[in-house]
Order: C-alpha cells, then structure tokens, then sequence
C-alpha cells in the first residue's frame, strides 16, 4: 500500500502543568500557559514516519486545527518527520467550541481533498479526553476503524491491529483506506534531531479555512460549568463490622 | 543532623526515589514558572533545539545522574544518544558531520541539557570546542579523518592545556614536541584532563619553539600511541561522570601532518577554544541554577515550620526572588557573550569573560562584598547555594539533587580559566592604552 497518511496533531496543555479553573468557571486558564503536542498524537506521528521509513506509505502530512500558536505543533511534527502541514485556521469563538464532531468532519474533508489512505489519530486527547474523533472521523467517511492499536502491522491490501481492550488484547485485520488510533504501548516517539528540526524550517505549511472545505463548525454542545474535582477528604474509621454496613447504608453505597 | 530524627532514617530507606522523582517532575515543568522561564526571547527555531534539549534532560540524564556521580560512570552510550540528536559537535560544520548552529543555539542547548547533568552536559561541552578547533583550525584531511566521529561520538576528545607546573599562567607550559623527520616527539605531562584516559583524540598544547605564547603549537594525538600514558583517576568533589587524569608523554611520536594550522599558532587556537568554552561551561552553570531554583521554589511549597509553609516567610520569598533575578541577569549576559563571539565582535573575549566569571560566581554564594558583582559563576554559586541552603538539612543529602549541582559547579569557578584570570582579561581591556 502506498501513498498518503494523515496524522492529526492537537495542541494541548502541556501534561507537566498544573491546571487551573478560570474564576468565572468557564473553562481552565490557558493564557500564558505552557502548550506542547498531545502525547498520543506523537505517538501517532511516530507510527506514520515509521512506516515510511519502512517504505509501506510514501507521504506523512501533518494536521492540526486551531489558532495560530497550532503551527509550532504542526513544526514539532514536521522536525520528527512528517514532510509537509496542513493548518486549519480555527481562532476566537469557533476554537472555544471546537470539538470531536468539527474535528472530525475537517479530517473527513481533507481525507478526500488530500486522497489520504490512511489516517492515524492519537486515541484521544488530554485535555478533554473525548476519544471520539478518530471513531467520528470513520463513520463520516465510511472507513474501518483500528482504535486503541498498540501494534499496526501492513499487509497487502489490508491492515493488522492489535488493540488494547479491557479484555485484553485484540487483533482485527480490516481494510484500506482506514483510521487509526494510537495506544500509549504503540511505541515510543523519537527525539527530534537538531538538523531534522532545521530541514522542518523549508517544510511546508498550507493554511486552509474550514469553510474553505465546506465544513460548518456550529457546535450542538453548550458548557454550563467547569469546576475542579471535590478536594479530598478525610476517611472515616470505624470499629466493627455491623458498624461499616450501617455507615455503608446510610451514605447509600449499599 | 540529629533533629532531623525518623525523616532522616525515611531519606535513607525511601526517599532517594523521592528527591528523584521531585527533580523529574520539576524538570518536565520545563520552567514554568515563567519569570524565570528560559524560553523567553528566543526564535521558534531556538524554542524547538531547547526543547529537545530539555526533553533529553529529563528522560536520560536528570533519572541517572546521582548514579553516574555516586559509581563515577561516564555514560558513554547515553552521549552517543544525545550525538545522535546532533549534539556531538553543534556547531562545528555541517560537512563534516556537525549541527553548524550559532553560539547562542549552542548556549541554550547546553544550559537545558545540564539541567539534567551537570557534569556530564560539561564534559559533552569539552568534547564540541575540541571538534570545533580541529574543524576550524584543521586542513581538509584533518577534518575528515577526526570530526565526523567527534560529531558522532564514535570517538571522544579531550583538551590538553594546563600541567603541573602552568594553570593560569599557560603559556609557560613545558611539553615539549622537538621535530625529528616527519614526526615530533612529545615529552612531558598535562594534568587535570577532563576524559583523560577514556577519551581517543587528544588536543595537545605544546612547546615547539621559544619561550612564550608564540613558540605553543597545537597537535592531535591519538590513544594508543606509543608513549602516551595517563595518570590515576583523580578523585574529585563533583564532575564525577566524567574521568580526570594527568596525560603523560614519553618520546611519544606524533606525525607532523597531525599539528592544527601552523607553528606557534597553538596558544591562539587554545585560547580560541576556551572562549567559547567558557560560554559553555557558564551555559552548564545556568542549567543548574535553573534546576535549584525550581527545586527551592518546590520545597517552599511543601515544607511547614511554625503552623505555616515556608512560602509565606518574607525572607525565603524575598530570598527566592534574588536568586530568580541573578538567574536571569546571568543568562542575558551569557546568551549577550555568545551572540557577540558568533559576530566577532570586538569585544568578544572580554565578554565571554565575564560572562564566564559572573555566572559561575553568583550561582554557588561566596559574600565576598565588592567584588560579588562580576562572573556568571558567581551567580550560579550563589544561587544553587542558596537553594541547598533552603532545603535545610534535607539539602545536604545525596538523596537530593540539590548538593550535586552545588558540587558540580563549584569547579565551573576554577577551570577554563580561573575567574581570578577572568578578571585580569577584563582589567586588562579597560587599563590597556590603545
């Protein structure tokens, strides 16, 4: 199989910050905050130059969608080895309520545009936790599905998934063209090199619009409240055991 | 000590994987807290070379370094990673394998790795301005044969100046290399060798003329020829990931052809060398302050005396606030030093100097009154000594991270030229009539 993967890239807050609520409780500070790429999603870059270093797929290009500050993480992937970005403008308004169904329908769009073969995704990300646009993204464009895949394996016309389930581990062979999304144990990213990060300086990045592909961004969810999880509190200790089930029944555990 | 009671027992049982964890995660925060945030002003490029930096830091040096201190292990292999990232020789010429970056890439490259080690980042600082004067100073075949495998680390380098009898005053060094055919034969000694014994390509500073700067020429000799030996392993206070030893020469024999630009020119390609060294190894000193700033900032956070954390006394507050301000005053300075060495600019040597000599004086704490103002050493001991003071007496054990960068710099103020030395360039400069 070869030719073109997609790899969407998001910027995140960096997993090292500690994060704080806004004080008008609509969502957590990010302004001045450290942002670095979503740790899946490096995963999923490195999978794609992976396999073109294994001369399975011919052309990784990178995708994010987001204001201006989303090209530096575009950049990160191209210093790993992706060769070209594709930047979908999204700022203000619209990028406050950007989500896995708009994220979704834009790689959807850029699938067909860009005649990809393959899309890999990391399986979610850290700061919402969706884990739902690689599934969308799919469904939108009537592909199969390798979600949670901690090892990918091209095989004529097909692809072999090993996924991470609860049960354990999976193996399902499903066909081309696809969407993936990557598992922690996939493998581990590669280190930029400082000459790959002056080459990814003359790689290039496209700016597209959304409405450029003819996607609407209008969001069907609306947030009420963000506020963090209730502090800890102090545990109870009790004497007997008639005195555990009676605690249990009034907390209403039981 | 003995107030510290059942905690301290806890430091020996646990707490090593504690402290350890601590400067891992305070590492991953990158400098978040971002006064001190050394990102700051730099390009997008700059901002992508110190992130790889930073990362390698956290995940292959900062878990192994109080190990390569404690058993002195050169982590030969985890060097070779980082040169595989294009560290061996960064700014040493594309064509023969370097990363041809600018001085002031190289600073913040080295400032982030040494948060991680200290010595080790310094020893890789010695090992690129020895690629870098064979690649500038060296003829085609010079080139070839030694800076693709320094670039590489396939081979390591080491700097010979300083013998028992000349430190400070180097040009009065005594090796000798007395020409005999097409070879020269080396006889004497060089002591204090950062690598010595465990490095392949050695950079030697010696007499083929008169008395005198002018009669030093500078020759590549390599280990495993004949009457090149070395000295014990010294054992030291700190730079313990890196062997130092005395390189002896008996009747050695180098071929002529191995002698960098002409006769006599050593003593100027020596000093060249260190000019951008000491960028460099005041670069390391940084890192460290860096890391002990945010390592004191964290124990703040945590440590209660008297009902409250220490964050809330006025002193540590007010404390912590002059260390970030000497930080950051050091690193200006610093990245200034490079960017005038990358220009040639005229001043280039005096401010390497005091970069050099403010940096590594104010980054370990010596109240020395007046003269406190001038050395990046100076900062950096004075900040990675006032963080290790913070920590009470936690500070003072090797469970924590804090007392190595402490050790590991202090030697920052002594080699590439004493910071005495440092000041005797720049009185120099400012009294010399022109």
């Amino acid at each position: 199989m070869s030719g073109r993967v997609l790899v969407g890239v998001k910027r995140v807050i960096d997993y090292a910050v500690k994060i704080r609520v806004k004080p008008d409780h609509t969502g957590v500070v990010t302004d001045g905050v450290k942002h670095s790429m979503n740790p899946f999603c490096e995963i999923a870059v490195e999978e794609a130059v992976k396999l073109k270093e294994k001369k399975l797929i011919k052309e990784v290009v990178a995708v994010s969608c987001g204001p201006q500050q989303s090209q530096e993480t575009i950049r990160t992937a191209l210093a790993m080895g992706a060769d070209r970005g594709i930047h979908v403008e999204v700022s203000g308004k619209d990028y406050d309520s950007l989500g896995p169904l708009q994220v979704s329908k834009i790689l959807a769009a850029l699938a067909k545009k860009e005649e990809a073969q393959l899309i890999i995704l990391g399986k979610q990300a850290i700061d919402d936790d969706c884990n739902q646009t690689g599934q969308m993204t799919a469904a939108l464009l009537d592909w199969p599905q390798g979600t949670f895949a901690s090892e990918v394996s091209l095989e004529a016309e097909k692809i072999k998934v090993v996924r991470e389930i609860d049960g354990g581990l999976e193996t399902i062979k499903i066909n081309t063209p696809a969407v993936l999304t990557a598992d922690l144990r996939l493998n581990t990213p590669r280190y930029a090199t400082l000459p790959n990060i002056m080459k990814a300086k003359k790689k290039k990045i496209a700016n597209v619009k959304p409405a450029d592909l003819g996607v609407d961004l209008t969001s069907r969810l609306e947030v009420l409240r963000v506020d963090e999880p209730p502090q800890r509190e102090a545990g109870v200790k009790v004497e007997t055991v008639e005195d555990l089930v009676a605690k249990l029944k009034d907390t209403g555990k039981i | 000590m003995a107030a510290l009671g059942p905690l301290s027992r806890l430091a020996g049982l646990g707490c090593i994987n504690r402290s350890r964890l601590m400067l891992n995660r305070v590492l991953q925060k990158r400098g978040i807290a971002s006064c001190i945030d050394p990102s700051h002003g730099l390009t997008d490029e700059q901002k992508e070379f110190q992130k790889v930096a930073f990362d390698f830091a956290a995940n292959e040096m900062a878990p192994n370094m109080a190990e390569w201190d404690q058993k002195e292990i050169f982590p030969v292999e985890t060097m070779r990673k980082a040169a595989q990232l294009g560290f061996g020789g960064i700014y040493v010429r594309p064509d023969v394998g370097g990363s041809g970056l600018s001085r002031l890439d190289t600073s913040i490259i080295f400032e982030a790795l040494s948060t991680g080690c200290v010595s080790t980042t310094a020893y890789i600082s010695i090992h690129n301005m020895c690629a870098w004067m064979i690649d500038t100073f060296g003829n085609t075949n010079q080139r070839e044969k030694y800076c693709p495998d320094l670039c590489s680390m396939e081979r390591f380098a080491s700097y010979c100046l300083t013998e028992p009898g000349s430190g400070s005053d180097a040009a009065s060094l005594l090796t000798s290399a007395q020409q005999k055919g097409d070879h020269y034969v080396l006889n004497g000694s060089k002591a204090f060798i950062s690598g010595g014994g465990d490095t392949d390509v050695y950079v030697v500073m010696c007499r083929t003329g008169g008395k005198g700067s002018k009669g030093i020429s500078c020759l590549v000799v390599e280990k495993g020829t004949p009457g090149l030996s070395f000295g014990k392993k010294e054992k030291k206070v700190g730079w313990n990931s890196q062997p130092t030893r005395a390189v002896i020469f008996e009747d050695c024999a180098v071929p002529v052809t191995n002698r960098l630009g002409e006769e006599g020119q050593g003593f100027s390609i020596a000093m060249k060398g260190l000019n951008g060294g000491r960028i460099n190894i005041a670069s390391c000193s940084l890192g460290a302050a860096h890391a002990s700033v945010l390592l004191a900032r964290d124990h703040l956070l945590v440590r209660k005396q008297f009902g409250e954390t220490l964050a809330n006394s006025q002193f540590l507050q007010f404390k912590l606030a002059e260390m970030a301000t000497k930080l950051v005053a050091a690193r200006l300075l610093v990245r200034e030093a490079a960017t005038a060495l990358q220009e040639n600019r005229p001043d280039a040597v005096s401010i390497c100097s005091m970069a050099k000599l403010f940096v590594t004086d104010e980054c370990f704490n010596t109240k020395r009154g007046i003269s406190r103002c001038f050395s990046t050493s100076l900062v950096t001991e004075q900040v990675c000594n006032q963080a290790l003071q913070m920590h009470g007496g936690y500070g003072y054990l090797k469970d924590y991270a804090v007392q190595q960068f402490v050790r590991d710099i202090r030697v920052h103020q002594i080699l590439e030229g004493t910071n005495e030395v440092m000041r005797m360039i720049i009185s120099r400069n400012l009294l010399t009539e022109l």
